[in-house]
């Protein structure tokens, strides 16, 4: 079964058999606007927790997504590369980033759920 | 109507303040639609007449190219015409109001204009023997000296190209000083509301970048500051005032926290503007520094002419500063330009030659005919103009910080919450008024940033004319919200030459190379 957990800086990572599927959330592609570029890791790559692990420019600005978790990077969403417009359109579907291979499951426990990240997104305001 | 992505028109304008009727030639008035080049000229045509070739041997052994290079064949009647209608287009410092945040964009003297170009300053060669060309190296031994004095620092490079490039000579300078000394240390200190050249100087330089926040009141937080230090930070970046208009007060404890911890201190001079004449940045702890001419020294930039960003040194970091510079022997001026013996720490060269000569000759043409006196003046006017607009303005649009502020006055978008418009749209219906519109999502530390700099430049006048047309877009927008006609803002710009581009258009799929017309597509 697979779950859903968000991180404070608004990627988002669905969880089942170790792998973890990783992209922005709703609120963060509303807030960059649109998404004119996307830069993923490279396969294989080794993330810590915390590591810039993806870039995304958008008409507003150049930021970076953050790995909310370690590991390995598994896949990669070549349609994304491809089609930018899809992290606009369908965050949190088609719009995935890239795939991990967790290093330690209960790091997972640091992220929020999904009504903590609401309650988060309420409080932003 | 064409819609980009967030359901704006591409292009507008229907509906809204409509011509009488259309002219027969498209244009409207004297102001002309101007095709590109390639649509006005024909590669079949030509606008001057060429002999024929005749016969001839070519030494190109059959590499020569037989079939048409494709230019546009136009006359130089139609050149000229073509230019001088684009750059009718152009907005620039020398057509109006210019309050670009953090690019300080202030008139250009003249007077800087006319030095640059005296024959014995504008026609010399960089490989010129040195000794016929004195008067120049003693503008850059004048330059240098007065650099060093406005900044109480011991050394000054002046040869990198811009603002940018002054950050990388002085994160090299600092690279080399922790090399000779045998630490190699790897993460640079960033704030949060640097300018994005640092952290990209920094990574360049092969260093990690570590962003440290900002507190409540836009400036750095020293307790966040103290816990990121340690024995693995070569130095911190940063900008004083910083990007939200405000002087960094705690600027001598980080330099003697940084200090303590082994690193050095880098900082960025783009602002310097807001303190020359009052602030020696020695005097601050500051271990390197570049200086923009093109903004605190009024050389042209932003397409007029090219950057300049000199950097100053302290004690520890000048033996490492890049070659060449100016140094007097007994022969006159002559210029350092290889490294003389094992001593010599200088970290190489940075450009090919001595950097922007042109720039060297208005900068210090702009000091000497504004004196200590005057440059401590234009310093404390132009955070005196800054203060009057964000007095003036903050009562109608919201200002993320109180004042007082420096040189720049920032805002945000909370006066625009829940009205349908942003801030793009906003600074779109400031073009409407005639003025270029401020530095926007910039910087990032609030949402939906407008951050405004009149510079020392502009008359009272000219502010109060400003302040009104803000106060009016600011009334509209309420007004527009209530009644949901929003078109003034969302639609904007109504009265340029173009209407609303669409940038995430342009961005994912930019055309970047003119490609001739099928014929179908011409016969239409």
């Amino acid at each position: 079964m697979s779950m859903i957990r968000f991180s404070k800086d608004h990627e988002w990572i669905r969880v089942e058999d170790g792998k973890g599927v990783i992209g922005i959330t709703d609120y963060a592609q509303a807030q960059l606007g649109d998404v004119v570029f996307v830069e993923l890791p490279e396969m294989g790559a080794t993330l810590m927790k915390g590591d810039e692990a993806a870039v995304v420019e958008s008409v507003k600005a150049a930021s970076e997504l953050y790995a909310p978790v370690s590991g390995e990077v598994s896949a990669l969403n070549q349609a994304l590369v491809d089609d930018p417009a899809l992290a606009n359109s369908q965050p949190m579907d088609d719009g995935w980033f890239f795939e991990i291979t967790l290093n330690d499951l209960t790091e997972l426990d640091e992220l929020l759920d999904d009504e903590a990240y609401e309650a988060y997104l309420a409080e932003l305001g | 109507m064409p819609m980009n992505r967030t359901g704006r028109p591409s292009h507008s304008g229907e509906g809204t303040l409509p011509a009488p009727f259309e002219s027969f030639s498209g244009h409207r008035g004297l102001r002309h639609e101007e095709p590109l080049i390639f649509e006005i000229g024909d590669a079949r045509h030509s606008g001057v007449d060429i002999e024929d070739a005749g016969d001839f041997q070519t030494a190109l052994g059959g590499l020569e190219r037989n079939g048409s290079i494709g230019l546009p064949g136009l006359s130089e009647p139609q050149t000229v015409r073509h230019f001088t209608r684009l750059s009718q287009k152009n907005y620039g410092i020398d057509s109006g109001f210019f309050p670009l945040g953090s690019c300080t964009m202030k008139h250009n003297p003249r007077l800087n204009e006319k030095v640059a170009r005296l024959p014995g300053l504008a026609d010399i060669h960089p490989l010129q023997p040195q000794s016929t060309v004195q008067g120049a190296l003693a503008v850059m031994r004048d330059l240098s000296h007065w650099l060093m004095t406005l900044t109480g620092m011991p050394a000054v490079a002046l040869n990198p190209k811009a603002g940018a490039h002054g950050e990388l000579c002085g994160i090299m300078a600092i690279r080399a000083a922790l090399e000779a000394r045998g630490d190699a240390r790897k993460i640079i200190l960033v704030p949060e509301s640097a300018h994005g050249t640092n952290p990209a100087t920094a990574v360049f330089c092969g260093y990690q970048v570590k962003a440290i926040p900002a507190g409540p009141d836009g400036r750095v937080d020293l307790e966040a500051l103290k816990k990121a230090l340690g024995p693995d930070v070569a130095g911190i970046m940063l900008t004083n005032p910083n990007t939200c208009g405000l002087f960094e007060r705690d600027i001598i404890k980080i330099a003697e926290a940084v200090h303590e911890a082994g690193g050095f201190f880098y900082c960025d001079g783009a602002n310097f503007n807001a303190i020359v004449g009052r602030v020696r940045p020695g005097d601050l702890g500051i271990d390197a520094m570049h200086i923009n001419l093109h903004k605190t020294f009024s050389t042209p930039h932003g397409g007029g002419g090219p950057g300049s960003g000199p950097v100053v040194f302290s004690e520890a970091l000048a033996p490492y500063a890049p070659l060449p510079y100016v140094v007097e022997t007994d022969d006159g001026l002559a210029l350092h330009e290889h490294h003389q013996g094992a001593d010599d720490q200088s970290f190489g060269r940075l450009v090919a030659f001595h950097g922007q000569m042109g720039m060297y000759v208005r900068a210090l043409a702009y000091m000497l005919s504004h004196g200590h006196d005057g440059l401590r003046q234009l310093a404390e006017d132009a955070v005196l103009n800054a203060n009057y607009l964000l007095a003036e303005l903050s009562t109608h649009i919201t200002a993320s910080f109180t004042g007082p502020c420096m040189h720049e006055a920032l805002f945000d978008d909370r006066f625009l919450k829940d009205t349908g418009i942003s801030t793009l749209d906003f600074a779109k219906a400031m073009i409407d008024e005639g003025y270029h519109p401020m530095t926007m999502y910039f910087p990032l530390v609030v949402h939906g940033a407008m951050l405004i700099e009149p510079t020392e430049s502009e008359s009272k006048a000219t502010l109060d004319e400003f302040i009104a047309s803000m106060r009016g877009l600011a009334a509209a927008a309420k007004e527009a919200a209530e009644t949901g006609k929003t078109e003034r803002f969302t639609a904007a710009p109504h009265f340029a030459p173009l209407r609303r581009l669409d940038e995430t258009l342009a961005a994912r799929q930019p055309l970047l190379k003119w490609t001739a017309p099928t014929p179908s597509q011409a016969a239409e």
